[in-house]
Protein backbone atom coordinates (compact mmCIF):
# COMPACT_ATOMS: atom_id res chain seq x y z
CA UNK A 1 0.00 0.00 0.00
CA UNK A 2 1.36 3.37 -0.94
CA UNK A 3 1.15 5.38 2.27
CA UNK A 4 1.27 8.68 0.43
CA UNK A 5 -2.16 7.87 -1.00
CA UNK A 6 -3.60 7.76 2.51
CA UNK A 7 -2.79 11.38 3.14
CA UNK A 8 -5.54 13.91 2.59
CA UNK A 9 -5.42 15.85 -0.62
CA UNK A 10 -3.06 18.78 -0.45
CA UNK A 11 -4.63 22.20 -0.39
CA UNK A 12 -4.43 23.99 -3.69
CA UNK A 13 -1.10 25.76 -4.12
CA UNK A 14 -0.65 29.28 -5.33
CA UNK A 15 -1.88 29.91 -8.88
CA UNK A 16 0.65 28.79 -11.47
CA UNK A 17 0.16 31.66 -13.88
CA UNK A 18 -0.80 35.31 -13.86
CA UNK A 19 -3.88 36.31 -11.88
CA UNK A 20 -7.12 35.93 -13.84
CA UNK A 21 -8.98 39.21 -14.17
CA UNK A 22 -12.62 38.68 -13.09
CA UNK A 23 -15.13 40.01 -15.60
CA UNK A 24 -16.89 43.15 -14.36
CA UNK A 25 -20.62 42.70 -13.74
CA UNK A 26 -22.33 45.40 -15.77
CA UNK A 27 -25.25 47.28 -14.27
CA UNK A 28 -27.47 49.31 -16.61
CA UNK A 29 -26.16 52.68 -15.44
CA UNK A 30 -22.54 51.68 -16.14
CA UNK A 31 -23.13 50.01 -19.53
CA UNK A 32 -21.73 53.01 -21.44
CA UNK A 33 -18.46 52.78 -19.48
CA UNK A 34 -17.94 49.18 -20.56
CA UNK A 35 -19.05 49.83 -24.15
CA UNK A 36 -16.38 52.55 -24.31
CA UNK A 37 -13.87 50.12 -22.80
CA UNK A 38 -14.65 47.73 -25.68
CA UNK A 39 -13.40 50.52 -27.96
CA UNK A 40 -10.32 51.19 -25.81
CA UNK A 41 -11.75 54.48 -24.49
CA UNK A 42 -11.81 55.58 -20.82
CA UNK A 43 -14.86 57.63 -19.84
CA UNK A 44 -15.94 59.17 -16.55
CA UNK A 45 -19.14 60.80 -15.37
CA UNK A 46 -19.65 64.56 -15.14
CA UNK A 47 -22.58 66.36 -13.52
CA UNK A 48 -24.19 69.14 -15.56
CA UNK A 49 -25.76 70.63 -12.44
CA UNK A 50 -22.71 71.07 -10.20
CA UNK A 51 -19.96 70.60 -12.78
CA UNK A 52 -18.11 67.96 -10.75
CA UNK A 53 -16.74 64.69 -12.13
CA UNK A 54 -17.15 61.39 -10.30
CA UNK A 55 -16.11 57.74 -10.39
CA UNK A 56 -17.38 54.97 -10.22
CA UNK A 57 -19.99 56.13 -12.70
CA UNK A 58 -23.62 56.37 -11.65
CA UNK A 59 -26.85 58.00 -12.79
CA UNK A 60 -27.04 60.16 -9.68
CA UNK A 61 -24.29 62.68 -8.98
CA UNK A 62 -22.76 61.75 -5.58
CA UNK A 63 -21.83 65.39 -5.02
CA UNK A 64 -25.28 67.01 -5.47
CA UNK A 65 -27.75 64.16 -6.22
CA UNK A 66 -28.68 65.63 -9.60
CA UNK A 67 -29.83 63.14 -12.24
CA UNK A 68 -28.40 65.39 -14.96
CA UNK A 69 -25.11 63.53 -15.44
CA UNK A 70 -23.26 62.92 -18.68
CA UNK A 71 -20.30 60.91 -19.97
CA UNK A 72 -16.95 62.61 -20.47
CA UNK A 73 -14.04 61.25 -22.49
CA UNK A 74 -10.98 61.09 -20.21
CA UNK A 75 -7.50 61.77 -21.54
CA UNK A 76 -6.37 58.43 -20.10
CA UNK A 77 -3.43 59.94 -18.27
CA UNK A 78 -2.82 60.57 -14.60
CA UNK A 79 -0.50 59.94 -11.69
CA UNK A 80 -0.06 57.17 -9.14
CA UNK A 81 -1.74 58.01 -5.80
CA UNK A 82 -0.72 54.78 -4.03
CA UNK A 83 -0.02 51.14 -4.83
CA UNK A 84 0.81 47.80 -3.23
CA UNK A 85 2.21 44.63 -4.77
CA UNK A 86 0.98 41.26 -3.48
CA UNK A 87 1.76 37.68 -4.49
CA UNK A 88 4.77 35.88 -5.83
CA UNK A 89 6.21 35.15 -9.25
CA UNK A 90 3.78 35.28 -12.15
CA UNK A 91 0.83 35.57 -9.76
CA UNK A 92 2.12 38.87 -8.33
CA UNK A 93 0.06 41.93 -9.17
CA UNK A 94 -0.02 45.57 -8.15
CA UNK A 95 -3.23 47.15 -6.85
CA UNK A 96 -3.23 50.92 -7.18
CA UNK A 97 -5.15 54.15 -6.99
CA UNK A 98 -4.50 56.42 -9.97
CA UNK A 99 -5.63 60.05 -10.02
CA UNK A 100 -6.75 60.98 -13.52
CA UNK A 101 -5.92 64.40 -14.90
CA UNK A 102 -9.67 65.11 -14.80
CA UNK A 103 -9.51 64.88 -10.99
CA UNK A 104 -11.03 61.56 -9.97
CA UNK A 105 -9.06 58.76 -8.35
CA UNK A 106 -9.86 55.20 -9.38
CA UNK A 107 -8.86 51.71 -8.28
CA UNK A 108 -6.81 49.88 -10.91
CA UNK A 109 -3.71 47.78 -11.49
CA UNK A 110 -0.27 48.96 -12.57
CA UNK A 111 0.91 46.63 -15.32
CA UNK A 112 3.64 46.00 -17.90
CA UNK A 113 6.36 47.27 -15.60
CA UNK A 114 8.64 46.15 -12.76
CA UNK A 115 6.73 47.06 -9.55
CA UNK A 116 10.05 47.77 -7.82
CA UNK A 117 10.56 50.76 -10.13
CA UNK A 118 7.17 52.35 -9.38
CA UNK A 119 6.74 55.49 -7.29
CA UNK A 120 3.87 57.57 -5.93
CA UNK A 121 3.35 60.60 -8.16
CA UNK A 122 4.65 58.81 -11.25
CA UNK A 123 2.90 59.63 -14.54
CA UNK A 124 0.88 56.76 -16.02
CA UNK A 125 -1.39 56.12 -19.00
CA UNK A 126 -4.33 53.78 -19.48
CA UNK A 127 -4.12 50.41 -21.20
CA UNK A 128 -7.09 48.07 -21.47
CA UNK A 129 -6.58 44.44 -20.48
CA UNK A 130 -8.96 41.56 -21.30
CA UNK A 131 -11.00 40.16 -18.42
CA UNK A 132 -12.02 36.55 -18.04
CA UNK A 133 -14.96 36.36 -20.46
CA UNK A 134 -16.13 39.95 -20.11
CA UNK A 135 -15.39 43.53 -21.04
CA UNK A 136 -11.76 44.74 -21.01
CA UNK A 137 -10.79 46.72 -17.90
CA UNK A 138 -8.69 49.90 -17.59
CA UNK A 139 -5.24 49.43 -16.12
CA UNK A 140 -2.25 51.78 -16.12
CA UNK A 141 1.36 51.63 -17.18
CA UNK A 142 4.21 54.16 -16.84
CA UNK A 143 3.69 56.98 -19.37
CA UNK B 1 -29.67 63.49 23.24
CA UNK B 2 -26.39 62.73 24.93
CA UNK B 3 -25.80 59.09 25.83
CA UNK B 4 -23.30 60.04 28.54
CA UNK B 5 -24.31 58.03 31.61
CA UNK B 6 -27.47 56.60 30.05
CA UNK B 7 -26.17 53.02 30.14
CA UNK B 8 -23.48 50.80 31.66
CA UNK B 9 -21.58 47.74 30.51
CA UNK B 10 -22.47 45.10 33.08
CA UNK B 11 -21.24 41.92 31.40
CA UNK B 12 -18.34 40.95 29.16
CA UNK B 13 -16.98 37.60 28.06
CA UNK B 14 -14.34 36.47 25.58
CA UNK B 15 -14.39 32.93 24.20
CA UNK B 16 -11.14 31.14 25.07
CA UNK B 17 -11.02 29.10 21.87
CA UNK B 18 -8.91 30.12 18.92
CA UNK B 19 -9.86 27.15 16.74
CA UNK B 20 -13.41 25.85 17.01
CA UNK B 21 -13.31 22.59 15.09
CA UNK B 22 -16.32 21.08 16.83
CA UNK B 23 -18.44 24.16 17.45
CA UNK B 24 -20.96 25.71 15.08
CA UNK B 25 -21.11 29.47 14.59
CA UNK B 26 -24.45 29.65 16.39
CA UNK B 27 -23.01 27.63 19.29
CA UNK B 28 -20.10 30.08 19.56
CA UNK B 29 -22.57 32.97 19.75
CA UNK B 30 -24.49 31.05 22.45
CA UNK B 31 -21.30 30.29 24.40
CA UNK B 32 -20.30 33.94 24.59
CA UNK B 33 -23.87 34.99 25.44
CA UNK B 34 -23.88 32.54 28.36
CA UNK B 35 -20.45 33.72 29.46
CA UNK B 36 -21.50 37.37 29.50
CA UNK B 37 -24.73 36.55 31.38
CA UNK B 38 -22.72 34.70 34.01
CA UNK B 39 -20.27 37.61 34.26
CA UNK B 40 -23.21 39.97 34.86
CA UNK B 41 -25.02 37.59 37.21
CA UNK B 42 -28.12 37.78 35.03
CA UNK B 43 -30.36 35.16 33.41
CA UNK B 44 -31.53 35.05 29.83
CA UNK B 45 -34.95 36.25 30.94
CA UNK B 46 -33.36 39.56 31.99
CA UNK B 47 -32.40 40.21 28.34
CA UNK B 48 -34.96 42.23 26.41
CA UNK B 49 -32.78 43.51 23.54
CA UNK B 50 -30.34 41.72 21.27
CA UNK B 51 -27.71 43.03 18.85
CA UNK B 52 -25.58 41.16 16.32
CA UNK B 53 -24.07 41.76 12.87
CA UNK B 54 -23.27 39.82 9.73
CA UNK B 55 -21.13 37.23 11.51
CA UNK B 56 -24.29 35.75 13.11
CA UNK B 57 -25.85 32.91 11.13
CA UNK B 58 -29.22 32.82 9.41
CA UNK B 59 -31.42 35.82 10.03
CA UNK B 60 -29.12 37.15 12.75
CA UNK B 61 -31.22 38.50 15.61
CA UNK B 62 -34.16 36.28 14.61
CA UNK B 63 -32.12 33.09 14.36
CA UNK B 64 -30.26 33.80 17.59
CA UNK B 65 -33.43 34.76 19.50
CA UNK B 66 -34.89 31.37 18.62
CA UNK B 67 -31.71 29.39 19.40
CA UNK B 68 -31.31 31.04 22.81
CA UNK B 69 -35.04 31.20 23.59
CA UNK B 70 -34.87 34.96 24.08
CA UNK B 71 -38.00 37.06 24.55
CA UNK B 72 -37.14 40.45 23.09
CA UNK B 73 -38.71 43.83 22.53
CA UNK B 74 -35.80 45.46 20.71
CA UNK B 75 -33.39 44.11 18.05
CA UNK B 76 -30.68 45.73 15.94
CA UNK B 77 -28.53 44.18 13.21
CA UNK B 78 -26.44 47.23 12.32
CA UNK B 79 -23.77 45.77 10.04
CA UNK B 80 -20.49 47.54 9.59
CA UNK B 81 -17.98 44.71 9.76
CA UNK B 82 -15.63 44.48 12.70
CA UNK B 83 -16.64 47.78 14.26
CA UNK B 84 -20.28 46.66 14.65
CA UNK B 85 -20.20 45.74 18.39
CA UNK B 86 -18.85 49.19 19.24
CA UNK B 87 -21.77 50.78 17.42
CA UNK B 88 -24.08 48.24 19.04
CA UNK B 89 -23.10 49.49 22.52
CA UNK B 90 -24.02 53.02 21.48
CA UNK B 91 -27.26 51.88 19.88
CA UNK B 92 -28.11 49.84 22.97
CA UNK B 93 -27.50 52.90 25.17
CA UNK B 94 -29.77 54.94 22.90
CA UNK B 95 -32.49 52.29 23.03
CA UNK B 96 -32.23 52.14 26.83
CA UNK B 97 -32.39 55.95 27.05
CA UNK B 98 -35.48 55.90 24.85
CA UNK B 99 -37.18 53.40 27.14
CA UNK B 100 -37.26 50.66 24.53
CA UNK B 101 -35.33 48.09 26.59
CA UNK B 102 -33.54 47.52 29.90
CA UNK B 103 -30.79 44.97 29.26
CA UNK B 104 -29.16 44.45 25.85
CA UNK B 105 -27.04 41.49 24.77
CA UNK B 106 -24.43 41.95 22.01
CA UNK B 107 -22.63 38.96 20.49
CA UNK B 108 -19.93 38.44 17.87
CA UNK B 109 -18.52 35.02 16.96
CA UNK B 110 -17.26 32.94 14.08
CA UNK B 111 -14.99 30.14 12.95
CA UNK B 112 -13.15 31.26 9.80
CA UNK B 113 -10.01 29.40 10.88
CA UNK B 114 -11.69 26.04 11.38
CA UNK B 115 -13.64 26.56 8.17
CA UNK B 116 -10.40 27.26 6.31
CA UNK B 117 -11.89 30.41 4.88
CA UNK B 118 -9.57 32.73 3.05
CA UNK B 119 -8.91 36.11 4.58
CA UNK B 120 -11.37 37.71 2.25
CA UNK B 121 -14.44 39.83 2.53
CA UNK B 122 -17.91 38.32 2.24
CA UNK B 123 -19.08 36.97 -1.13
CA UNK B 124 -19.82 40.03 -3.27
CA UNK B 125 -23.36 41.27 -3.65
CA UNK B 126 -23.94 41.35 -7.40
CA UNK B 127 -26.06 44.49 -7.09
CA UNK B 128 -23.33 46.50 -5.32
CA UNK B 129 -22.42 49.06 -8.02
CA UNK B 130 -18.84 49.65 -6.87
CA UNK B 131 -17.74 46.05 -7.29
CA UNK B 132 -17.45 46.15 -11.10
CA UNK B 133 -14.92 48.93 -10.64
CA UNK B 134 -12.90 47.13 -7.96
CA UNK B 135 -13.08 43.32 -8.18
CA UNK B 136 -11.30 43.07 -11.57
CA UNK B 137 -8.23 44.59 -9.91
CA UNK B 138 -7.92 42.07 -7.06
CA UNK B 139 -8.49 44.15 -3.92
CA UNK B 140 -7.77 42.10 -0.79
CA UNK B 141 -7.57 43.22 2.80
CA UNK B 142 -3.77 43.09 2.70
CA UNK B 143 -3.19 45.22 -0.40
CA UNK B 144 -5.89 47.75 0.49
CA UNK B 145 -4.14 48.42 3.80
CA UNK B 146 -0.78 48.23 2.03
CA UNK B 147 -1.83 51.20 -0.10
CA UNK B 148 -2.74 53.19 3.01
CA UNK B 149 0.63 52.40 4.60
CA UNK B 150 2.51 53.35 1.45
CA UNK B 151 0.70 56.66 1.13
CA UNK B 152 1.32 57.41 4.84
CA UNK B 153 5.02 56.76 4.36
CA UNK B 154 5.03 59.01 1.29
CA UNK B 155 3.20 61.90 2.96
CA UNK B 156 4.73 61.81 6.42
CA UNK B 157 7.97 59.85 6.23
CA UNK B 158 6.61 57.02 8.37
CA UNK B 159 8.92 53.99 8.33
CA UNK B 160 8.46 50.23 8.45
CA UNK B 161 10.44 50.24 11.69
CA UNK B 162 7.96 52.64 13.28
CA UNK B 163 5.01 50.46 12.20
CA UNK B 164 6.85 47.45 13.62
CA UNK B 165 6.87 49.05 17.09
CA UNK B 166 3.08 48.55 17.16
CA UNK B 167 3.53 44.78 16.78
CA UNK B 168 6.36 44.83 19.30
CA UNK B 169 4.09 46.48 21.88
CA UNK B 170 1.25 44.01 21.20
CA UNK B 171 3.67 41.10 21.61
CA UNK B 172 4.93 42.48 24.93
CA UNK B 173 1.33 42.36 26.16
CA UNK B 174 0.46 38.99 24.60
CA UNK B 175 3.25 37.18 26.46
CA UNK B 176 1.07 37.44 29.58
CA UNK B 177 -2.11 36.13 27.90
CA UNK B 178 -2.27 32.31 28.01
CA UNK B 179 -4.96 32.31 25.30
CA UNK B 180 -3.04 34.49 22.83
CA UNK B 181 -2.16 32.84 19.52
CA UNK B 182 1.24 34.54 19.35
CA UNK B 183 2.99 34.80 22.72
CA UNK B 184 6.58 35.40 21.63
CA UNK B 185 7.94 38.86 22.23
CA UNK B 186 9.19 40.08 18.84
CA UNK B 187 11.69 42.76 17.90
CA UNK B 188 11.48 45.51 15.30
CA UNK B 189 14.02 43.59 13.25
CA UNK B 190 11.91 40.43 13.32
CA UNK B 191 8.88 42.36 12.07
CA UNK B 192 10.63 44.12 9.19
CA UNK B 193 12.50 40.94 8.24
CA UNK B 194 9.34 38.80 8.16
CA UNK B 195 8.09 37.93 4.64
CA UNK B 196 6.47 40.73 2.66
CA UNK B 197 2.72 40.15 2.34
CA UNK B 198 1.67 43.22 0.38
CA UNK B 199 4.24 45.96 0.35
CA UNK B 200 5.07 47.72 2.58
CA UNK B 201 3.24 45.40 5.05
CA UNK B 202 5.11 42.34 6.30
CA UNK B 203 3.60 39.17 7.75
CA UNK B 204 4.11 40.44 11.29
CA UNK B 205 2.30 43.70 10.42
CA UNK B 206 -0.86 41.60 10.00
CA UNK B 207 -3.33 40.33 12.61
CA UNK B 208 -3.88 36.68 13.39
CA UNK B 209 -6.82 34.72 12.02
CA UNK B 210 -8.83 32.99 14.72
CA UNK B 211 -12.12 31.48 15.70
CA UNK B 212 -13.98 32.49 18.83
CA UNK B 213 -15.94 35.56 19.78
CA UNK B 214 -17.17 37.70 22.60
CA UNK B 215 -20.28 39.21 24.15
CA UNK B 216 -21.21 42.40 25.97
CA UNK B 217 -24.23 43.19 28.12
CA UNK B 218 -25.43 46.79 28.40
CA UNK B 219 -27.97 47.82 31.05
CA UNK B 220 -29.77 50.87 32.33
CA UNK B 221 -28.12 52.63 35.32
CA UNK B 222 -30.44 51.31 38.07
CA UNK B 223 -29.83 47.71 36.99
CA UNK B 224 -26.08 48.35 36.71
CA UNK B 225 -26.03 49.67 40.29
CA UNK B 226 -27.79 46.54 41.58
CA UNK B 227 -25.32 44.31 39.75
CA UNK B 228 -22.29 46.28 40.95
CA UNK B 229 -23.51 46.03 44.54
CA UNK B 230 -23.89 42.25 44.23
CA UNK B 231 -20.58 41.75 42.45
CA UNK B 232 -18.66 44.30 44.57
CA UNK B 233 -16.81 45.64 41.58
CA UNK B 234 -16.66 48.99 39.79
CA UNK B 235 -19.28 49.92 37.23
CA UNK B 236 -18.36 50.72 33.63
CA UNK B 237 -20.26 53.73 32.36
CA UNK B 238 -20.87 54.53 28.69
CA UNK B 239 -19.53 58.06 28.62
CA UNK B 240 -19.16 58.95 24.93
CA UNK B 241 -19.95 57.41 21.54
CA UNK B 242 -19.39 58.26 17.91
CA UNK B 243 -19.78 56.61 14.54
CA UNK B 244 -19.11 57.51 10.92
CA UNK B 245 -18.58 55.86 7.56
CA UNK B 246 -15.91 56.86 5.04
CA UNK B 247 -15.96 55.83 1.38
CA UNK B 248 -14.49 56.83 -1.95
CA UNK B 249 -16.60 60.03 -2.19
CA UNK B 250 -17.17 59.70 -5.89
CA UNK B 251 -13.45 59.33 -6.55
CA UNK B 252 -12.14 61.99 -4.13
CA UNK B 253 -9.94 59.45 -2.42
CA UNK B 254 -7.72 60.61 0.43
CA UNK B 255 -5.97 57.79 2.26
CA UNK B 256 -4.38 60.03 4.89
CA UNK B 257 -7.24 59.74 7.36
CA UNK B 258 -9.87 57.25 8.55
CA UNK B 259 -13.48 57.66 9.65
CA UNK B 260 -12.18 57.79 13.22
CA UNK B 261 -11.38 61.44 12.44
CA UNK B 262 -15.17 61.92 12.58
CA UNK B 263 -16.30 59.31 15.13
CA UNK B 264 -13.57 60.23 17.62
CA UNK B 265 -14.38 63.94 18.07
CA UNK B 266 -18.09 63.06 18.40
CA UNK B 267 -17.32 60.60 21.20
CA UNK B 268 -14.99 63.01 23.00
CA UNK B 269 -17.59 65.78 22.75
CA UNK B 270 -20.31 63.56 24.20
CA UNK B 271 -17.96 62.45 26.97
CA UNK B 272 -16.77 66.00 27.69
CA UNK B 273 -13.21 64.73 27.50
CA UNK B 274 -10.09 65.11 25.39
CA UNK B 275 -7.61 62.44 24.20
CA UNK B 276 -5.19 63.45 26.97
CA UNK B 277 -7.73 62.17 29.54
CA UNK B 278 -7.68 58.60 28.17
CA UNK B 279 -5.55 56.18 30.20
CA UNK B 280 -5.99 53.06 28.07
CA UNK B 281 -6.91 52.61 24.38
CA UNK B 282 -8.26 49.53 22.62
CA UNK B 283 -7.54 50.21 18.96
CA UNK B 284 -8.66 47.99 16.11
CA UNK B 285 -5.47 46.34 14.90
CA UNK B 286 -6.17 44.47 11.70
CA UNK B 287 -2.74 45.74 10.65
CA UNK B 288 -0.10 47.91 12.30
CA UNK B 289 -1.05 50.79 9.97
CA UNK B 290 -4.67 50.60 11.23
CA UNK B 291 -3.46 51.44 14.74
CA UNK B 292 -1.26 54.29 13.54
CA UNK B 293 -4.15 55.88 11.63
CA UNK B 294 -6.47 55.69 14.64
CA UNK B 295 -3.90 57.21 17.00
CA UNK B 296 -3.66 60.23 14.73
CA UNK B 297 -7.35 60.46 13.80
CA UNK B 298 -8.54 60.14 17.40
CA UNK B 299 -6.20 62.97 18.39
CA UNK B 300 -3.68 61.10 20.53
CA UNK B 301 -1.04 62.77 18.36
CA UNK B 302 -0.98 65.13 15.41
CA UNK B 303 -1.58 63.84 11.89
CA UNK B 304 1.64 62.42 10.52
CA UNK B 305 3.27 62.03 13.94
CA UNK B 306 1.96 58.52 14.65
CA UNK B 307 5.28 56.94 13.77
CA UNK B 308 7.12 58.94 16.40
CA UNK B 309 4.29 58.33 18.88
CA UNK B 310 4.57 54.54 18.70
CA UNK B 311 8.33 54.09 18.38
CA UNK B 312 10.60 53.11 21.28
CA UNK B 313 7.76 51.36 23.11
CA UNK B 314 5.25 54.22 23.04
CA UNK B 315 2.31 51.78 23.31
CA UNK B 316 3.73 49.33 25.88
CA UNK B 317 1.79 49.29 29.16
CA UNK B 318 3.84 50.60 32.06
CA UNK B 319 6.49 52.00 29.75
CA UNK B 320 4.89 54.00 26.98
CA UNK B 321 2.77 57.12 26.74
CA UNK B 322 -0.46 55.28 25.85
CA UNK B 323 -0.97 51.60 26.76
CA UNK B 324 -2.97 49.87 24.04
CA UNK B 325 -4.42 46.39 23.43
CA UNK B 326 -3.10 44.89 26.64
CA UNK B 327 -4.53 41.44 25.77
CA UNK B 328 -2.26 41.28 22.71
CA UNK B 329 -5.05 42.51 20.42
CA UNK B 330 -5.70 41.21 16.95
CA UNK B 331 -2.01 41.39 16.13
CA UNK B 332 -1.14 38.67 18.67
CA UNK B 333 -4.17 37.43 20.61
CA UNK B 334 -7.25 36.82 18.46
CA UNK B 335 -9.42 38.22 15.70
CA UNK B 336 -12.61 36.14 15.86
CA UNK B 337 -14.65 35.96 12.66
CA UNK B 338 -12.11 38.34 11.10
CA UNK B 339 -13.79 41.01 13.24
CA UNK B 340 -11.99 42.53 16.20
CA UNK B 341 -14.56 44.95 17.57
CA UNK B 342 -15.92 43.02 20.52
CA UNK B 343 -12.53 42.05 21.91
CA UNK B 344 -11.60 45.73 21.95
CA UNK B 345 -14.51 46.48 24.30
CA UNK B 346 -13.79 43.43 26.49
CA UNK B 347 -10.17 44.35 27.25
CA UNK B 348 -11.20 47.96 27.97
CA UNK B 349 -13.78 46.65 30.47
CA UNK B 350 -11.11 44.46 32.09
CA UNK B 351 -8.83 47.49 32.42
CA UNK B 352 -11.56 49.64 33.99
CA UNK B 353 -12.51 46.86 36.43
CA UNK B 354 -8.85 46.26 37.28
CA UNK B 355 -9.16 42.71 35.92
CA UNK B 356 -6.44 42.84 33.26
CA UNK B 357 -3.30 40.75 33.79
CA UNK B 358 -1.24 42.40 36.57
CA UNK B 359 1.72 42.76 34.23
CA UNK B 360 -0.28 44.96 31.86
CA UNK B 361 -2.94 46.47 34.15
CA UNK B 362 -2.95 50.26 33.96
CA UNK B 363 -2.81 51.72 37.47
CA UNK B 364 -6.08 53.38 38.54
CA UNK B 365 -7.51 53.09 35.05
CA UNK B 366 -10.53 55.37 35.12
CA UNK B 367 -11.09 56.25 31.47
CA UNK B 368 -10.69 53.93 28.50
CA UNK B 369 -11.44 54.18 24.80
CA UNK B 370 -12.31 51.49 22.27
CA UNK B 371 -12.25 52.23 18.57
CA UNK B 372 -13.23 50.00 15.66
CA UNK B 373 -12.60 50.17 11.93
CA UNK B 374 -15.04 47.90 10.06
CA UNK B 375 -14.54 47.32 6.35
CA UNK B 376 -11.29 48.40 4.70
CA UNK B 377 -9.35 51.59 5.23
CA UNK B 378 -8.53 52.20 1.58
CA UNK B 379 -11.97 51.66 0.08
CA UNK B 380 -14.86 51.97 2.53
CA UNK B 381 -15.29 51.44 6.23
CA UNK B 382 -17.23 52.57 9.28
CA UNK B 383 -15.53 53.70 12.47
CA UNK B 384 -17.06 53.44 15.91
CA UNK B 385 -15.63 55.09 19.02
CA UNK B 386 -16.67 54.27 22.58
CA UNK B 387 -15.39 56.03 25.69
CA UNK B 388 -15.98 54.26 29.00
CA UNK B 389 -15.51 55.36 32.58
CA UNK B 390 -14.99 53.41 35.80
CA UNK B 391 -17.50 54.55 38.40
Amino acid sequence: MNTTQDKPARPAGPPAGPRKIPAPRVLPESQAFWSAADEGRLVIKKCNACGEVHHYPRDVCPHCLSLDTTWLQAAGTGSVYSFSTMGKGEAAYTLAFVTLDEGVTLMTNLVDCDPRTLAIGQRVKVVFKPSDGGHPVPMFTPA
Amino acid sequence: MSLNGKAYIVGAYEHPTRKADELSVVRLHADVAKGALEDAGLTKDDIDAYFCAGDAPGLGTTTMAEYLGLKLRHVDSTECGGSAPILHVAHAAAAIAAGRCNVALITLAGRPRAAGAALSLKAPDADAPELAFELPFGPATQNLYGMVAKRHMHEFGTTSEQLAWIKVAASHHAQHNPNAMLRNVVTVEEVVNSPMVSDPLHRLDCCVMSDGGGAIIVARPEIARDIAARQTRPMVKVRGTGEAPKHSMGGRIDLTYSAAACSGPAAFAEAGLSPADIQYASLYDSFTITVLMQLEDLGFCKKGEGGRFVQDGGLISGVGRLPFNTDGGGLCNNHPANRGGVTKIIEAVRQLRGEAHPAVQVKNCGLALANGIGGALASRHTAGTLIMERV
